[in-house]
């Protein structure tokens, strides 16, 4: 089947990507991206030497299968964010970038104002721009006018594990965005990235679920298929609770007459 | 990416016959959905459907009044000018038709236009064929600039401009476009417009994408009822709503649904849709489009209009004349078309009060608008 995710003219098999905190090893977090069947990997680039190619996180993601998406994780505004995006890019990165602007620490949430002001910037500069934001549907919309390739909207906060506790946001941004939408952070088991994936998500991001489990690797396997049984449901078409028959045509009536 | 690169993807025999092979757990399984997607607007437009229209009411009317409650805004078409150099074989206006023609002064639509404030209208809709030696953008601006005081909202139904023409017409205060497709069948349309410049489908088809860039903040859409097959052009119609509610988010997407009346020059059309497919197609464009404005206007008679009512309209026309000066002159010009409910505007509002609707005047305001005439 040619059901492909596609960002900014690029084709991906996976609409599954990952992330690369919190694994107790490298090799857990190499066992779990290959598992996971990714294409798409981010790395917060606080936490790595993007201009050393000996970095031992960076060496371990081999370029012809993944996508390194390099991250602003920890920037507190507009500027901190596009200063590390022009960071990666001058040290040799492909020009995508996934925005997170998050100046709180406790809980992570994204600064709507901050992520349109740099993504505008971003975007204006080349950069394929990816912005994770709270599941609010018109800063979708400011973000793909601004011309962001993505939206990456949050099923909950960071690393809660909670699911998709913004379901209803989400469905709006779903049924009105004209770029893909991602469902990003919050998602703790397969079962809620196939719940993203069934309301019609282009694809899910998991990093937490997969690094703490005590087996990243099967968990790996198992978001995986999460997100292919999803996806292949919503294809296919599922069923839904039918309201109650009515027998009489009140409304319909005349037509008979 | 344009409607036209979307429609383009579709052949509509193609998607004529997945309809016609759409079967009733199609059906249930879209009526039953609580997002409508493209293969379920096919479910609801078939054949198979047809034994469905109670329930597809039942639910148009649920989420019609869950939206918009129980209110219908009323507008009045004003008919500016009927010079028209198009050759549209379906129109009483088409070039060849020998009627007489006239074009209102600025002073007549004004007097037209204090007739309908008069009887209680704030929102209107300007009407002019295409003619551009007689009727200019210049003109339909100062038109707009003349009644402005007297309405909160004016829309017009003229010919398609380019992006600077609707500028031109949000700074003259008008705020909504109308622009039919008439047909989304592009071997049809070619046929249906042998001459004049409204023979370019591709331009046509993107109308209302040049409007919603210009800002207008109402656009509507709708394909004219009897030309093409009915069931393939709602379709589409539903598709190019669905593109234009995300594409121009910030504007109010409508749909009408006009059904092919006699018109001078008597082109009988060539696919009549019944009443029962009517009321399909209406309740199948509320399934998709929750939020949309729904018009019916007066080209359907009284009693069929009266129980299309609950069905998802949400915004009629009333005591309409389609001739140009109409509304203050005794002997007016030939009519576009024979309108059928003939009821005044207060027979109207009677009729929406004793049904237990409100009937809204005015749902707008020009201050909304940048160039208001407050500071």
């Amino acid at each position: 089947m040619n059901d492909q995710l596609i960002i900014a003219g690029r084709s991906f098999n996976s609409r599954l990507m990952v992330g690369t905190g919190k694994f107790a090893s490298n090799a857990k977090m190499v066992e779990a991206m290959e598992l996971s069947g990714s294409q798409i990997v981010t790395v917060a680039l606080r936490r790595v030497n993007v201009d050393n190619p000996e970095d031992s996180l960076l060496a371990c993601i081999d370029p012809a299968k993944y996508l390194l998406l390099p991250n602003t994780s920890g920037a507190r505004d507009a500027e901190e964010a596009v200063r590390l995006a022009r960071l990666a890019r001058a040290a040799g990165c492909e020009p995508w970038i996934k925005l997170e602007v998050t100046p709180d620490p406790y809980y992570l949430l994204p600064d709507p104002i901050e992520t349109l002001k740099a993504a505008e910037i971003l975007v204006k500069e080349g950069f394929i721009v990816l912005p994770y934001i709270g599941a609010d549907p018109v800063l979708a919309k400011r973000l793909q006018e601004v011309g962001t390739a993505t939206v990456m909207p949050l099923g909950a906060p960071i690393g809660s594990n909670k699911g998709i506790r913004t379901r209803d946001s989400i469905a709006i941004i779903i049924e009105q965005a004209i770029v893909p939408v991602v469902v990003d952070a919050g998602l703790g088991a397969p079962s809620h990235a196939a719940e993203a994936m069934e309301m019609g998500a282009d694809a899910v991001l998991v990093n937490t679920a997969l690094a703490v489990s005590p087996n990243p690797g099967a968990m790996g396997a198992a978001f995986r298929k999460g997100v292919e049984a999803g996806r292949e449901a919503y294809l296919a078409g599922l069923g839904e609770k039918r309201d109650k028959a009515e027998a009489s045509s009140p409304l319909t009536g005349f037509l008979g007459a | 990416m344009s409607f036209l690169e979307q429609i383009n993807q579709y052949d509509p025999a193609e998607v004529g016959a997945r309809i016609e092979a759409m079967g009733q757990a199609d059906v249930e399984r879209a009526l039953a959905a609580e997002r409508v997607r493209p293969e379920d607007l096919m479910a609801l437009l078939s054949p198979a459907a047809a034994a469905f229209i109670e329930p597809m009411a039942q639910r148009s009317h649920r989420i019609t009044q869950q939206r918009f409650g129980k209110t219908i805004l009323l507008y009045a078409p004003i008919y500016l000018s009927n010079e028209c150099s198009n050759g549209c074989l379906y129109c009483g206006f088409n070039a060849t038709n020998k009627v007489p023609r006239r074009t209102l002064t600025l002073d007549e639509i004004e007097r037209d236009a204090r007739v309908l404030h008069e009887q209680g209208f704030r929102h209107i809709l300007l009407v002019t064929g295409e003619a551009p030696a007689k009727v200019d953008e210049e003109y339909l601006a100062a038109a707009a600039r003349r009644i402005r005081p007297l309405f909160s909202s004016i829309s017009i139904e003229v010919w398609p401009m380019g992006v600077d023409g609707y500028t031109k017409m949000v700074e003259a205060g008008i705020d909504g476009l109308t622009i039919y497709q008439e047909t989304y069948d592009r071997t049809l349309y070619e046929q249906l417009h042998p001459f004049g410049k409204k023979r370019d489908y591709d331009y046509r088809l993107i109308t209302p994408e040049r409007g919603g860039e210009a800002g207008l903040r109402r656009i509507g859409i709708g394909f004219l009822q009897g030309l093409g097959d009915f069931r393939t052009e709602a379709f589409f119609t539903g598709l190019h709503a669905l593109y234009l509610s995300k594409h121009f988010w910030r504007s109010l997407i409508s749909i009408s649904f006009p059904r092919m009346r006699p018109a001078a020059g008597a082109f009988p059309p060539p696919h009549p849709v019944t009443d029962p497919e009517l009321v399909q197609i209406i309740c199948a464009m509320r399934l998709l489009m929750p939020d949309a404005g729904l018009i019916m206007s007066t080209r359907e008679s009284a009693a069929l209009r009266d129980n299309l009512l609950p069905l998802g309209i949400t915004q009629m026309s009333a005591g309409s004349c389609t001739a140009p000066g109409g509304y203050s002159d005794e002997d007016d010009a030939v009519e576009q078309f024979a309108i059928d409910d003939d009821r005044s505007p207060a027979e109207m509002a009677e009729m929406l009060a004793a049904r237990g609707y409100d009937p809204v005047w005015k749902d707008w305001d020009e201050a909304f608008l940048q160039t208001g005439s407050q500071p």
